[in-house]
Order: structure tokens, then sequence, then C-alpha cells
């Protein structure tokens, strides 16, 4: 299990005067579900976007899939996959146009996008929506749609950023069934959450607060630790002491 | 290679995905041809004439005809007040007052000088002095009339004159369409280039979407490149439906080839789509974006030379022109259309405009970021 594949050591990100991330250091390992929680504004979504090779570190190394976050984004970029808070794939390009183009983008071949496209619409039940576009579909099937396309390349890691904000429990539901399916297949999952249900289903968990990180561990472990019966329970304790 | 070409893809359907734009595309050159190459015009006729004829003679009379006769006056008004005269220019009733004083048939008559007075609305000076220029020249027929018939009575001696020929070349009949057409098509291909693939780059990163492109591993190129194709064919289908309008409507001629006037679209569009991408850089907003493109375009639009000549511009604003695309495409489209211009003619603007596209493209490559 000890296969590193995002090493994180004294990491700062300044926006100005403004610490956004501050001395972090952390690794995970290949095939982890790794949650990465944080009340809004820690810095969760900065960290995510520097490991995503959107944004340089102010300081700090920083490692993902083996390349280096200053000079080798490029490279870090052609082996993850990436789904933001924010809902990104074309909206006015049908399912069928969307993977086409990002199976092109990513360099796969023309049948092997083809084979992936039929794989994919039958995984998610999708066929009937192949032709539709995304502005027509629902929110929940367009978030697990954007997730089938993250890691349509099979990259080694995945960034998911809030993927399930604003959906139904059923929808958020399978939406971790195709997460622990993806990280069966050895994809690491690196993911951002505001649920703390979901939290439980993580591997191993960190907890943000005001551009730190701290605690850091299983979410059995942390339970204990902070003698709590939930994450939840864990994360308020961390994050308001004074409560 | 091939991404290119998956990005092609994407931006021509979503292109003509989108209702409005879509028909715009094609709208928009058959309405600005329309419209423009009529509407755009320094020619001046009917220049409206407040008369105060003091003299009442045969020879002031002859002078009115004459004036009437022309097309460029419309004597509109006949008067005895000054005062009345100089109110009607005031409200624009008319553009010149010409007074003729009491005398002058009777000066004339005698052998002496003849005095008029013309008063010129100059708010736009050019066409107040293209009025001076069409008046002298009525004037001068007039004088050369009184000359014949004096020495037909054999008072005077024949004047040694000296006499002029002219001949325009390239557009005999002064058609004033056939100058404007070649300009309006270029500010059609212009707007083109620097509106729709600029507000195309900003609304991806409005809609976020561009993040999502930014995370994977596309070339910076490949991006910009396949955000340009689009709009150069765009911009040279509408350039072909112009000219197809320019023939079928104005019986433009066309003395060059239309495979060069391709050709230096082309490179122009390269030129101004680069420069729009690079302006997109810059703008978080449609609206950011829209200001200074706009501004941008109005600068190059009318420095260009489309409405005044390019020569007669301060030496300073001919050497911002050296920057400036659309001057290069205005010389190149009008030289091909009256001139029959080939490629040896209009090599140095061509060489200017590959080396503004090369210039633009690679700001507009460089500064598009994908990791900030």
């Amino acid at each position: 299990m000890n296969n590193t594949v995002i090493s994180v050591h004294n990491l700062v990100k300044k926006f100005g005067s403004f610490t956004a991330n501050d001395n972090l250091s952390f690794e995970v390992y290949a095939g982890e579900i790794f949650g990465f929680l944080g009340a809004n504004g820690a810095g969760k979504t900065t960290t995510i976007r520097i490991l995503s090779g959107l944004s340089i570190p102010t300081s700090g190394e920083v490692n993902v899939a083996g390349f280096d976050a200053y000079s080798q984004t490029e490279q870090i970029k052609k082996n993850i996959g990436y789904m933001c808070q924010k809902f990104s794939l074309y909206e006015d390009l049908t399912v069928k146009e969307n993977i086409i183009l990002y199976g092109g983008i990513y360099g796969m071949s023309k049948s092997l996008i083809r084979e992936r496209l039929i794989e994919l619409l039958a995984k998610l039940r999708f066929q009937e929506y192949e032709n539709r576009m995304i502005s027509d579909l629902p929110p929940g099937l367009r978030q697990k749609l954007a997730f089938s396309v993250a890691v349509l390349h099979e990259p080694k890691i995945v960034f998911l950023d809030e993927p399930t904000g604003g959906v139904d429990p059923i929808t958020r539901r399978q939406f971790w069934e195709s997460i622990y399916e993806t990280a069966s297949r050895g994809i690491t999952v690196f993911v951002t959450t505001h649920y703390m249900d979901e939290a439980e289903y993580c591997d191993r968990i960190s907890i943000m607060n005001d551009g730190k990180i701290v605690a850091l561990d299983t979410p059995e472990r942390l339970k204990k630790q902070y003698n709590a019966t939930s994450v939840e329970e864990v994360f308020i304790k961390i994050a308001r002491p004074d409560t | 290679m091939r991404t290119i070409f998956y990005l092609i893809r994407k931006e021509f359907i979503q292109i003509f995905r989108n209702k409005f734009i879509s028909k715009a595309i094609f709208a928009v050159p058959i309405v600005q041809m329309l419209i423009l190459v009529p509407a755009v015009t320094f020619e001046l006729k009917n220049v409206k004439l407040a008369i105060i004829d003091k003299d009442m003679t045969s020879e002031s009379r002859g002078l009115i005809n004459m004036l009437a006769g022309s097309t460029f006056f419309k004597v509109s008004f006949s008067t005895f007040s000054e005062e009345e005269a100089n109110n009607l220019l005031h409200r624009n009733k008319c553009s010149m007052i010409l007074q003729i004083p009491s005398g002058f048939g009777k000066d004339i008559g005698n052998g002496k000088q003849g005095k008029l007075l013309a008063t010129i609305d100059a708010v736009n000076a050019s066409s107040a002095e293209l009025t001076w220029a069409y008046f002298n020249g009525v004037v001068r027929d007039y004088n050369m009339d009184l000359i014949k018939k004096n020495i037909t009575s054999g008072s005077f001696f024949p004047l040694p004159r000296i006499e002029i020929t002219n001949r325009y070349w390239y557009n005999e009949l002064l058609n004033y369409k056939y100058y404007m057409l070649p300009g309006i098509l270029v500010i059609l291909v212009t707007a083109i280039g620097f509106l729709l693939a600029g507000l195309n780059m900003v609304r991806e990163k409005e809609i976020g979407t561009i993040e999502q492109i930014n995370v994977t591993p596309v070339r910076k190129y490949h991006f910009i490149i396949a955000k340009m194709v689009p709009f150069l064919l765009i911009g040279l289908t509408d350039l072909a439906l112009g000219l197809v309008i320019g023939k079928v409507a104005f019986n433009i001629p066309f003395e060059g080839s239309v495979l060069l006037m391709f050709f230096g679209s082309s490179i122009f569009l390269i030129a101004v789509l680069g420069l729009a991408l690079f302006i997109s850089t810059y703008s978080g907003t449609q609206q950011q974006y829209m200001f200074v493109a706009f501004f941008c375009m109005i600068i190059f639009i009318l420095m260009s030379g489309i409405f005044t000549p390019y020569e007669s511009m301060p030496m300073w604003a001919q050497d911002f022109n050296l920057i400036n695309p659309v001057a290069y495409l205005m010389r190149i489209n009008r030289m091909i259309m009256l001139k029959g211009s080939t490629i040896s003619d209009i090599s140095r603007e061509l060489y200017s405009l590959v080396v503004l596209a090369i210039l633009f493209t690679t700001l507009a490559v460089r500064r598009y970021r994908k990791t900030v």
C-alpha cells in the first residue's frame, strides 16, 4: 500500500498577504480514497488546484504522479483526472460529443473512444441520453457523467472537488459506488466533500482548518483519538474547539 | 495534431448549435453590404443654395441658371434679405449663400471685375471645400462664356490659355461605391475576426469550461489554433458572400485575382484573431473584452484610410499604421479590386501582415496561461 503517488512537503501558497495553504505536508498512496475535508475557505480548493497543475505553489515540495508541481505541470495533467465543484462539461454539446472531445484531447484512439463510450453509456444506463445535450440532463446525471469523463483516460489519480454538491442522497450513494469501483481499478481518488457521512467511506481523511492540516488518519483512528462516534463529531471538535 | 481536429470540431458544433450566431454570421454581411455601400458616400449632390440677387440683370440671372443647371447645386431659396439667408444657413435649410451685389452686371458689361460673395456652411470642412470647388468650377465656365462672347464681338484679343484633358484611372466614373465596397468588405472581415473569437474565449472563462480544458494536457497552441480556424473560415465565407453581393447588387468591377484577395484576407484574419485572443487573455468577462476590443477596432478602422486618404494623415499616424492590420488589408483589397494589382504590387503589405499575424498569434499563445 505504501506506493506514494502524491507527496507534499511544507507546501505554502500565498495570495498577496493571505496564506491559503500554510505549510502542508502529507502523502497519498496509490489506490486509496483520500478524503480532503475542511470548512469553506479552509484552503482545500487551492490545494487541489496546485496538485492538478492549475496553480503554482509559493514554496514547498510537491510531487504528483512522479512529477514536480513547479516545472512539470503538463506531465502531471497527463496523469490525472479532474472534476471541480463547478460543473464543467460543455452544456451545449451532447453526452457523446463531450466524451469524444475529452477522449480526443487525452490522445485516445478513435476505436478506444468508441469502446469507452459504449461501455460508459451502458454502465450509467445512459444509452437514451447519448445524443442529449448536457443542459437537458438533471444535475445528478451531469455529475455522474462528469466523473466518468474525468476518468475516461484511466488516469493515475482523480481529483474530485466537492463532486456531490447539491445532489440528492440516492445519486450521492450511486456516485460513491462509482468512486469505489474506480479505486478498485487502482485509480487513486482524492476527494473533497462537505458531507461527513461521505468522509466515513474514505480510506484516510485529512481535516484542514485555516490553511493548515490539523488531523490526518483513518476515520476509525480519528474517531478514537477524539473520542467521537462519527467523523462529523471529529470535524466539529477540530473546527470549533471551543464549543 | 489530432487534438486540434477534435477541438475545431467542438467549436464548429457550438457555433452552429447557437441559433442566433449561426444566423447572424450570414445575415451580417448581407445587411452590411446592402446598407453601407450605397449609404457611405462623399459625393456631393444637390447642394442647397440661397441666393440674394441684388443685381437682377441678365448677367446675374445667367449665372444663377448655370448653377441651377448643374447637378451639384439646387437653388432652394431666393431672397433679398441677408438676415433671412443667414437664418436659413443657420437652420441647415441651405448649405451656401450666394450674394450677387447690385452693379454685378454693369461691371461685367463695362469690362470690370464682377464681384460675388459666397458664404458656405463649413461644419463639415471637407464638404465645404468640395462645395467651394464645384462653385468655382461653375463660375469658371461662366467666365469662359463671357470671354468667348467678347471674342466673337471682337472687342478683346483671344487670350492664351491652357486646356487640360483629364482622365480618371481605375475608377473612370468616379463611382464612390467602387471605392467604398472594398473598404466595407474589410470592415466586415475585421468585425468577424475581432468580436466572435475573443468573446467565445472569454465565455469559456465565464462559464468555467476553460478550467476543465486547462487541467488536460492540451497544448496551448492547439487550443488557440482551434479557436482561430473556425472564425477564419467564417470570415472567408462572409468575404465571399460580400463579394457576391457586390457583384450582384452593385456590379462592382473586380480587376485582380480573387484568390489573391482571399490569401491576403486569410493572413489578415490570422493577425486579427491573434490580437483578439491576446486581448481575451486579459479579460475576465465578456463586458471587459467588448470594451477593449471595440475600442481597438474603431481606432484600427478609422485610421486604416477607409474614409480619409492614408497619405494625408500626420506622420505619427502613418507610423502607427505599421501595426494596424486593417490599414494593410484596406490597401490590398482596393488595389486588387480596382487596379488589378498582382502579388508583387502588394508584397510589402502582405509581408507586413505575415509579421503581424506571427507576432499577435505568438503573443496570444504566450499570454494564455494553463497554470497561474
